[in-house]
């Protein structure tokens, strides 16, 4: 498990295509929008807008709404900078839009977009690939209402055990997520999680350290892309780390690079590098996964192709520790928004 | 779209790098984490757009206010004030403005000496002034739940220990309070004081009886125990005869005319006149008016006299008492038409307050719904989820606070209807999961399945009728987590 091969071949739409970030004059830094990691995005977007400012490109911050489509064609870009998190900004929506009118954009395309954001589907495709990721069963809201999958729950007790996560297939911060202990709670915290999304995964708790693995594609194209230092976020107070830690200075400590085994931070980023070949992204990805504190394996939870650009996320944690600076950062990702076709 | 086009030969400002965010994150004060930011906020930010309908806000109807009188007031206080308008003015507040507040509070029936007010910027600083006078970290303060979700914050950044009290359709019960206190007592904590809300609560929507009006003064009697009694709209009662303030109370049991000496009184003209203005105030006793004082000092020096000198020109005009009326006649109708929607949409999957005044009712469904996560499904409509109400963000997930007051009587009703239809969706699934309800019984009606009242006979009237607010133990799992956190049982 090196993270030598390429396992999948999605990244094949590259070649040949790749033209320097320094030619991408102007760029639109999409932000905002709808979704309900709206206010985050725009923070992303703000950090991301001030530092392509700084670097000499000439920026156009537009807010995805109704009239998205006629302001870029306004605005002419030379590329769109994505900074939308959650539903249309990062499920393939935004990104397929883009391909119609003909706008390069940054990170990865449409299908993996979709299969990232979809954890169900991305879980589905790592257990088949052999990447480690905690059992889960999925239900779709039809399937309750018309197939009677009710009287199935018992099984997936029975095959997971409690504590059992819920999580809304679809969604990207910590919205919808609940634990549920016992037979009584699950009913809830399904109803709870399907009201974000028509699907839901049930997932085995996992008990351990949080960590995560951002990957960044090479500076000069045709390299392999390169996995960064391990971020561990580390909650203050709660058993679970939760939405606000996730955001707030201050309620997590995140340690960069995490004080792991050798071994352990290896296997973790050889893990993120096979997750991000095997989804099919591209620019930047973020692969956030457990240490099982029981078993010490390192399990995959998820794979976030917009990740966050806050001053208090990850990923510029992260290539802060691999001695890439934010602005540097930006033009890296900056550098995958090329004329492309999508699988 | 903005557009910030700023080239990079321009003189660059540093950025601070990643690693040196750990460096603020040092700096940060201990306190800053009481200060959370939470996914409901980050949800309610959606709600902020045009085509929501919002039933989120505390927001009264300022399209009330006639625009010629606003227009009148204002080129008089320019015109006749200039430079006081422009100046400082009194930390404690103008005399003009003073006087104003007495008047009002004796429409209340609570006579207050003019020397014990203070004018504040809003109600909010009150509550602002009075932590920073009283709490120290870890200090206890005893507190309604649901309470104010704008006092949440304020007493989490100054890092008080918030125990909340379940009130009922009269208000705080006082025999919980006194074991309350008991119990604190035995583990040798006294809390610095306990925050009410006593007319139509915001947002329970309860108001508080004579009765234990009369005993939470006795027990502060008894005990020594300071009250901050938040009364924004004590004048804005729609039915019932008006009830006297604590701070009256307490005044009468001092005797001999004087003052309360337990009771620091929260006024504000947000709700009978206007919030834009920022204006509010405190009656408290003197002790404690110095440190509100000394306190607001450092906060701002003063509040606006441009605001203060409006309102005391607005006072003597003449008419403040009859705009009140209008207001009352206005938000009697539109709490009417919420009550009446939430009996069509909300009937048998909920129970509701029924305010005697104010601008919110509070509203309990039944099952596991999470409010925050029907505020997500809910589409073009806003309201507050229950958790804000909480001080530890989890209990009261199965509650929601409406406010009728700021809204047209459609956007009631259409709101309302957006809301029941989504729970109905809700509930449907959810009775399809626990077996109560068979499947694709998801309608807009079909959603009383499962549910703790739907099976009790009751029809969607009297349940309407039925002052409920969240208890323990009947709803998910997220107020099953925070049972721990209650310090009264």
């Amino acid at each position: 498990m090196s993270g030598g091969a390429i396992r999948s071949g999605t990244r094949s739409a590259d070649a040949g295509a790749a033209e320097p970030g320094t030619a991408l004059r102007r760029v639109a830094v999409l932000k905002g929008g709808t979704s309900l990691e709206r206010k985050v995005s725009l923070r992303s977007g703000a950090q991301a807008q001030e530092a392509l400012s700084r670097l000499g490109h000439d920026v156009v911050a537009i807010d995805a709404g109704p009239e998205l489509v006629a302001e870029l064609r306004q605005a002419e870009p030379d590329a769109a900078f994505i900074a939308l998190h959650g539903s249309d900004g990062e499920d393939g929506t935004v990104q397929g839009l883009l391909e119609v009118i003909g706008i390069p954009y940054t990170g990865s395309g449409p299908s993996a977009c979709m299969r990232c954001t979809d954890k169900v589907l991305a879980k589905h495709l790592m257990r088949e690939a052999g990447i480690p990721t905690a059992d889960f069963h999925s239900f779709r809201e039809s399937s309750f209402k018309g197939l009677g999958a009710a009287a199935a729950l018992a099984d997936v007790e029975r095959s997971l055990g409690f504590p059992l996560v819920v999580k809304p297939a679809r969604q990207g911060s910590a919205l919808g997520v609940k634990f549920a202990r016992s037979s009584e709670e699950l009913p809830g915290a399904i109803v709870g999680a399907l009201s974000y999304d028509s699907k839901v995964l049930i997932e085995r708790y996992v008990k351990g350290r949080d960590l995560a693995v951002s990957v960044l594609d090479a500076a000069t194209p045709g390299e392999e892309p390169e996995a960064l230092p391990v971020v561990e976020a580390i909650p203050r107070e709660e058993e679970f780390y939760n939405y606000e830690s996730r955001y707030e200075i201050g309620m997590t400590t995140f340690v960069c690079p995490a004080e792991l085994p050798g071994d352990v931070a290896v296997r973790a980023q050889e893990l993120a590098l096979e997750t991000y070949r095997l989804l099919g992204c591209r620019g930047v990805a973020r692969v956030d996964l457990m240490l099982e504190e029981d078993t010490g394996e390192l399990v995959v939870l998820e794979t976030n192709v917009v990740p966050g650009l806050t001053e208090t996320s990850l990923l510029p944690l992260a290539a802060d520790a691999a001695g890439i600076g934010f602005e540097e950062l930006m033009e890296r990702i900056l550098l995958s928004a090329v004329p492309r076709r999508d699988l | 779209m903005d557009r910030p086009t700023n080239r990079a030969g321009d003189g660059r400002r540093a950025r601070p790098a990643a690693h040196e965010l750990a460096r603020y994150e040092a700096l940060f004060a201990a306190r800053t984490r009481g200060m959370k930011s939470s996914a409901m906020r980050e949800m309610m930010a959606l709600t902020e757009r045009p085509e929501v309908i919002s039933l989120a806000g505390g927001l009264p109807d300022t399209t009330t206010f006639p625009p010629e009188l606003y227009a009148k007031l204002m080129s008089q206080v320019a015109a006749d004030s200039t430079a006081r308008a422009l100046q400082y003015g009194p930390t404690e507040g103008m005399a003009v403005t003073v006087q104003c507040i007495v008047e009002v509070m004796e429409e209340e029936g609570t006579v207050v000496d003019p020397a014990e007010v203070i004018v504040t910027t809003g109600g909010q600083q009150v509550i602002d002034l009075v932590c920073k006078a009283l709490i120290d970290p870890g200090d206890v303060i005893v507190a309604e739940a649901p309470t104010y979700p704008g006092a949440i914050p304020t007493f989490g950044a100054y890092q008080a220990d918030v125990v909340q009290i379940e009130v009922d359709g009269d208000g705080m019960p006082i025999d919980e309070l006194e074991s309350t206190l008991d119990r604190l007592a035995a583990e040798g904590r006294r809390p610095k004081f306990i925050y009410t809300i006593p007319n139509f609560q915001n947002p329970g929507g309860v108001t508080m009886s004579l009765a234990r009006r009369h005993r939470l003064v006795e027990v502060a009697r008894e005990r020594e125990l300071l009250v901050l009694e938040d009364n924004p709209y004590g004048l804005l009662r729609y039915e019932g005869e008006p009830l006297p303030t604590l701070y009256s109370l307490d005044a009468a049991a001092v005797g001999r005319g004087g003052a309360s000496d337990l009771v620091i009184y929260l006024g504000t003209f947000s709700k009978i006149l206007s919030p834009g203005l920022r204006l509010g105030w405190a009656v408290a006793p003197r002790p404690v008016l110095e440190k509100l004082n000394l306190g607001k000092q450092g906060a701002d020096l003063c509040s606006s006299p441009v605001t203060q000198l409006f309102v005391a020109a607005y006072f003597k005009e003449g008419g403040w008492r009859e705009y009140i009326e209008r207001l009352r006649a206005l938000y009697s109708r539109r709490r009417d038409v919420m009550l009446e929607a939430l009996e069509q949409h909300f009937g048998g999957k909920a129970a509701w307050t029924k305010p005697h005044g104010g601008l919110f009712i509070w509203a309990t469904l039944d099952g596991g719904v999470d409010t925050t996560d029907l505020l997500a499904h809910s589409e073009g409509v806003a309201f507050v989820p229950g958790r804000a109400a909480y001080m530890d963000g989890r209990s009261g997930a199965s509650s929601m606070r409406l406010n009728f007051a700021g809204v047209p009587d459609d956007d009631i009703r259409e709101g309302v209807r957006r809301i029941g239809r989504a729970m109905g969706g809700q509930a449907g699934l959810f009775g399809v999961l626990t077996g109560s309800s068979p499947g694709a019984a998801a309608g807009e009606r079909g959603g009383d399945a499962g549910a703790g009242a739907a099976g009790s006979g009751e029809s969607p009237s009297e349940l309407a009728d039925v002052v409920e607010l969240p208890r323990r133990g009947k709803q998910g799992s997220a107020d099953r987590r925070s049972a721990g956190k209650r310090r009264d049982r």
